[in-house]
């Protein structure tokens, strides 16, 4: 830490002031402005001092791609590119990391899945990338819209994983992101995801941090392995790579490296809940009927529960922010009281209910639904609807349904 | 440039391990003469190695080590295969992450290492076996050089992929039957040398390991090239005699048949006009400090 506390004062070429990121982040004076989550996206790369960017064009995240290559033009970003294919960007995005710089990247739905042999690598070589996941359609019949089939994916990397609902959570998570996961006892990739379209192209007031402050930068000497640059001696490493044998030490450097890796993640639990003031949010949590969501499955939630709570039903809501670290304590305890848990997601599979149902007691308690596949939108009246038929309350025939 | 970053605390000298106190007292880093002579006199930058008995890809790695000519800041990126088993002895910083995306790693990596020190010389050397480079990685391999990436690319071929088993690959030649060509390969060798020109490579050389004088040569000419200029490529033929049905101690001759005038790695060069500017320069101030050491030798003497 001393040596990123070192800089705190000083000014960058952009003339920004390298700031106690505390202070940046929680203290400094907010300035509401109204942009797509694309734009905000740059907002906060600008102030994130990252050293690499490398870009690859796939919709919906094309544009906040193309936006920090502005950045990059205009002095905030070390170097920039366009990477072929999302496979070869996730690997460049790896050798800056391996080489000591602060990475930034975004991707999306097709893009993840064709990148996907690099993120439990970044995982194990402990890369503490920045990663934005813009959500979209992975299956059969294509779609640009944000289902979110693609976290489901992600959950099991060894990345650390926050799903973001609104473009503000955006903004401040990409900063504090770097906070959590270039902490020593973390330096684990982040996954950052929102649900494309609805957060990336909708705007929505947004509160910005000054824009003469930025982050330190990263200093990869507080990395928990050697940073690829010659600059500390080069061990051998080995007798013989762990490859070729089967034996003892093998079994045991394989077992250890990989629990470290999700040991780390739940490290970075004690860091995420200090930045983010906890891995879930909570509101009315004593209703019998809780609904558990994340992303802009928790906005639609909120309309849904004012729907009902019109019609005198009482719901409780949590909101997921992190999927890994897994806030398993924490859902167990905000659910403890209820006799239904409802659990909406934009994605066929239901992977957030599968989370929950193996984390909370009586887990029969747990409803999987409603789902929109193919990223097509949620309406409350579907979640609504949903809660009525749990609690057996009469509900009037949806459009669509039938009489 | 020097052992200044090797170097280990007096206290705790006795007790590093003994070739960790070797590498420190008798590694060539910092000579810019260092080369393939230096091989038995002093330490290497690899000793040991976990591939077969008489193995051609043991010899290239040694030599190349040997002819870095700016090991203490460089950085070697390798790629799943036999190559792999090798890099964790190797005394350099080294990558593996993924098979094929060798190019791609370099990439970011040496872009990093630029942007973390703009002052300095910070080399960047793949390493990787014809699968790596030309099949699975081959869009990542010629990417790098259409975007100019300043790094040298290795290829050590072997005409198929070894640590599999011996597949066929697509630098193998045609009518080779192998394992994944059970009726004989049925196209041609891939044209790689000539591809990389065409992808603005500034200086390509297609060889065999067999002398290691003209392996010191290329390793230096590519590594200064792609520091000053752009993108270098070498395919070094290093058979893999178990798969081709030799002996251990058959791989020289392998190599020697195989280079040939007539044969598929007769030495071919391909070098650029700036890289021929370059590689005069270079020419001329070595040139320039042999004559100076003679003439401060002779000064001794008189």
């Amino acid at each position: 830490m001393a040596a990123q506390a070192s800089f705190i004062g000083q000014k960058n070429k952009k003339e920004q002031v390298y700031t106690d990121p505390w202070h940046m982040m929680n203290e400094a004076a907010r300035t509401p402005s109204f942009f797509t989550g694309s734009e905000v996206i740059k907002e906060a790369v600008r102030r994130a001092s990252c050293d690499i960017m490398v870009a690859y064009p796939i919709t919906p995240q094309s544009e906040a791609a193309a936006l920090c290559g502005e950045l990059f033009a205009e002095g905030y970003i070390g170097d920039y590119f366009r990477g072929e294919s999302e496979f070869a960007v996730m690997s460049q995005c790896a050798g800056a990391a391996f080489g000591g710089a602060r990475v930034f990247t975004t991707t999306a739905g097709p893009g993840t899945m064709r990148a996907m042999e690099n993120f439990p690598m970044w995982a194990g070589a402990r890369l503490p990338i920045q990663m934005i996941v813009t959500c979209r359609g992975i299956n059969s019949p294509l779609s640009i819209q944000p289902d979110t089939l693609e976290i489901a994916y992600l959950m099991q990397t060894g990345m650390l994983v926050w799903h973001a609902e609104t473009a503000q959570d955006f903004y401040d998570w990409i900063l504090k992101g770097y906070m959590v996961s270039e902490e020593p006892d973390v330096h684990l990739p982040l996954a950052l995801c929102c649900d494309g379209f609805f957060v990336t192209h909708t705007k929505d007031m947004v509160d910005l941090t000054p824009v003469d402050m930025c982050l330190p930068p990263y200093d990869p000497y507080r990395s928990p392995v050697p940073c690829m640059d010659m600059e500390c001696p080069p061990v051998r490493m080995m007798r013989d790579p762990f490859v070729m044998k089967s034996n003892y030490i093998s079994y045991a450097t394989h077992a250890s490296w990989q629990q470290e890796v999700w040991a780390a993640v739940e490290r970075s639990r004690k860091h995420t809940i200090r930045w983010m003031d906890g891995l879930i949010d909570t509101e009315n949590a004593d209703a019998d009927v809780i609904v558990v969501a994340s992303g802009t499955a928790v906005s639609q939630s909120r309309e849904a529960i004012a729907i009902l709570e019109d019609e005198g039903i009482q719901v409780g809501l949590v909101k997921v922010k992190t999927l890994r670290p897994w806030p398993g304590e924490e859902i167990r305890e905000a659910t403890k009281h209820a006799k239904h848990i409802i659990v909406p997601e934009f994605n066929v599979i239901g992977w957030l209910a599968r989370e929950v149902r193996s984390t909370v007691q009586n887990n029969e308690r747990v409803h999987a639904g409603p789902h929109v596949c193919g990223g097509m939108t949620m309406p409350p009246e579907i979640i609504a609807a949903e809660i009525k038929t749990v609690l057996g309350v009469k509900a009037p025939s949806l459009a669509g349904r039938g009489g | 440039m020097s052992k200044e970053r090797i170097q280990i605390a007096e206290e705790l000298f006795d007790i590093m391990p003994a070739e960790y106190q070797d590498l420190v007292k008798r590694a060539t880093y910092g000579n810019e003469q260092r080369g393939w002579k230096d091989i038995g006199n002093a330490k290497e930058l690899i000793e040991e190695h976990s591939l077969c008995a008489g193995c051609p890809e043991s010899m290239a790695f040694r030599y190349i080590l040997a002819s870095l000519p700016n090991p203490e800041d460089t950085v070697m990126v390798g790629s799943t295969g036999c190559t792999s088993l090798v890099f964790p002895h190797v005394a350099v910083h080294n990558i593996h992450s993924l098979f094929g995306n060798q190019n791609a790693i370099a990439s970011g990596l040496k872009r990093a290492l630029t942007v973390r020190f703009p002052d300095r010389h910070k080399d960047v050397v793949v390493l990787a076996g014809d699968g790596a480079t030309v099949d699975i990685g081959l869009d990542m391999t010629l990417q790098a050089w259409f975007r100019q990436e300043k790094f040298t690319t290795i290829c050590f071929d072997n005409e198929l992929y070894a640590n599999t088993g011996g597949q066929e690959s697509g630098l193998m030649q045609k009518g080779f039957v192998a394992k994944m060509a059970p009726v004989g390969k049925t196209f041609e060798k891939v044209r790689l040398p000539e591809i990389a020109r065409e992808s603005g490579c500034h200086y390509v050389v297609n060889c065999t390991v067999s002398k290691p004088n003209l392996i010191e040569k290329v390793i230096k000419n590519a590594v200064h090239i792609a520091r000053e200029i752009g993108p270098t490529y070498l395919q070094l033929y290093t058979p893999c005699i178990l798969e081709i049905g030799k002996n251990s101690m058959e791989g020289l001759q392998e190599m020697r048949d195989s280079e040939k005038p007539t044969e598929r790695f007769a030495y071919k060069e391909y070098v650029s006009e700036p890289a021929k500017e370059l590689l005069a320069e270079l020419a001329a101030k070595e040139k320039e400090r042999k004559a100076e050491a003679k003439r401060q030798l002779a000064g001794q003497s008189a």
